[in-house]
């Protein structure tokens, strides 16, 4: 049981040359987001490309890991292995203080607890080896 | 070059099947070919185009199905944007012949989503191959939790209530009493909604919709040809299409396609909120429904709560929506859109019977495919009888 428990079977990204710099910030449990040196647009998730203008002179810019809730929903079904084992689950918009809106779950609250415009933190988990995820709980 | 009224919808034919464990899906799709085909009073043999998805696993099953059917056309097209693609079909369809690209175009659709027991809306978001996928597929998504996410901010921002959600869910289930193809058809109230379990909140069960098998297929020609067919045209008169997604980070969720879609429909179309006497709205859940009235300028943003309710939907109402049930209670086999043209066509030719739309003269299609809260298409269409 306890074997069982350690194997994670919720899905992975995929990490490649265009997004490893952000997956590794992670692993060192830093949050990201980027900036174009050309025109000033902000962009999540990381690319090669503004969109805004198609520079790649890009800048990482640090993020304090706080904003709050845009929105959310509790999930009471969802058959896919990894996530059937733990519903119910918060899965959440959350809006940084940077000013960008990023998927993510909510954890360390109870599910009726959420609610839009509450403020939450970073949280980092270690997943893997490779990946480690940013999730947000209440802020403290 | 305006569109409008160059081509014309010929042909419709919806496959009664809801639960078809004995046949494949080519079998399901030739199937409803032979049917819009009489229905136009035209044969396999005057088709020179096609248009359907991309089916199967290179995408690129519409060649397949051209081999299973032995046709050669002259025009192909399986723009695959979710289940609002075959709206988006149709409009490609009708300028594709405007164009002199072909002169008969088929739009067909078939799936076994229910026989195959596919979770649609359940199953977590599969895929995940693309950039945009690496940061979702960690946290869960689904289907229903990508709407949901939608619904919960607009109960935030304007006090949509599940109550108002559930009306659209109550009136779609009225209509399907009146469809004998319809897959449930014993009535509900809005109490059922509210008390059937929460799916991905704030979104109940009877919020999303049904699974099914079925198919569907329509005939596509100039309007000049269709005039001397069997049955009275369904002119193509505006189109709209376009995509949303997360806006590298600064999206507003609640700004979905149809409000550029829509526009761009009216506008080709030159008619106004006021000409339409039928909206298909494609209601993969209830909050579809409300978001997508809102976005396309039926009611302002945040009152769509208050414009579903009172009975303005239902099919004697003051905007007749999703006459056949829709996919909350008629048929939802994955991909519905070309069932809203369906019947936005038999509505335009006065033959659905009880669910008959009195003076229906100018409908309006919406279909949406993906997920409102991720990324989605929105394809529009207005259709006339004259
Ligand atoms: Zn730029």
């Amino acid at each position: 049981m306890a074997e069982q428990q350690k194997k994670y079977s919720k899905p992975l990204p995929h990490i490649d040359e265009e997004n490893r710099p952000w997956w590794e910030a992670l692993q060192r449990h830093e949050l990201y987001i980027q900036k174009c040196r050309e025109c000033g647009a902000t962009r999540y998730y990381p690319r090669a490309l503004c969109t805004q203008c198609l520079s790649e002179r890009t800048e990482w810019v640090r993020c304090a890991g706080r904003g709050k809730v845009y929105t959310f929903t509790v999930t009471y079904q969802n058959q896919a292995p990894g996530f059937r084992e733990s519903l119910p689950y918060v899965m959440a918009y959350v809006e940084l203080d940077e000013g960008i809106k990023m998927l993510t779950n909510l954890v360390d609250c109870r599910p009726e607890d959420v609610k839009i415009g509450m403020p939450v933190e970073v949280v980092y988990e270690d997943v893997t080896p490779e990946v480690t995820l940013a999730k947000f709980r209440p802020a403290r | 070059m305006s569109l409008s009224r160059k081509a014309a919808v010929a042909g419709a034919y919806e496959h009664p099947t809801r639960f078809a464990p004995d046949k494949s899906m080519f079998q399901i799709m030739a199937e409803s070919i032979r049917g819009a085909l009489a229905d136009a009073g035209l044969t396999i043999k005057d088709v020179d185009g096609l248009c359907t998805t991309g089916i199967g696993m290179s995408g690129m099953g519409i060649v397949g199905f051209c081999d299973y059917m032995n046709l050669t056309p002259n025009f192909v097209d399986s723009t695959s944007i979710g289940g609002s693609s075959f709206v988006a079909h149709t409009a490609h369809a009708a300028a594709a012949i405007a164009a002199g690209l072909c002169s008969v175009c088929v739009v067909v659709y078939g799936s076994t989503a229910a026989s195959s027991r596919f979770a649609i809306g359940t199953g977590g978001a599969g895929g995940g191959g693309d950039p945009c996928d690496q940061y979702e597929i960690p946290f869960g998504p689904t289907t229903v939790g990508s709407y949901a996410m939608v619904a919960q901010r607009h109960m935030h921002e304007y006090g949509t209530t599940s109550e108002q959600l559930a009306e659209i869910a109550v009136t779609m289930r009225l209509h399907a009493s009146m469809n004998p193809v319809a897959k449930y058809r014993e009535p509900i109230t809005v109490g059922d909604v509210l008390a059937s379990r929460i799916i991905s909140s704030p979104l109940h069960l009877l919020d999303c919709c049904i699974i099914s098998d079925g198919g569907g297929a329509l005939v596509i020609t100039s309007a000049e040809r269709a005039r001397d067919l069997r049955k009275k045209p369904v002119y193509v008169l505006g189109t709209g299409e376009t995509v949303r997604h997360v806006a590298d980070g600064h999206r507003d969720f609640l700004e979905i396609a149809p409000a550029q879609s829509g526009r761009l429909a009216f506008e080709r179309a030159g008619v106004t909120h006021k000409d339409i006497d039928l909206a298909m709205i494609y209601d993969s859940f209830t909050i579809t429904v409300l978001a997508t009235l809102e976005n396309l300028g039926f009611c302002k943003r945040g009152e769509g709560g208050a414009f579903v309710q009172g009975g303005r939907l239902r099919f004697d109402g003051e905007l007749p929506c999703n006459t056949d049930g829709g996919g909350l209670s008629s048929n939802h086999p994955g991909m519905r859109g070309i069932f809203l043209v369906i019947e936005a066509a038999r509505q335009l030719r006065g033959e659905c019977g009880p669910r008959q739309v009195r003076d229906c003269n100018v409908a309006l299609v919406h279909g949406t495919g993906g997920t409102l809260g991720t990324r989605h298409s929105g394809a529009t269409l207005i259709l006339s009888n004259q």
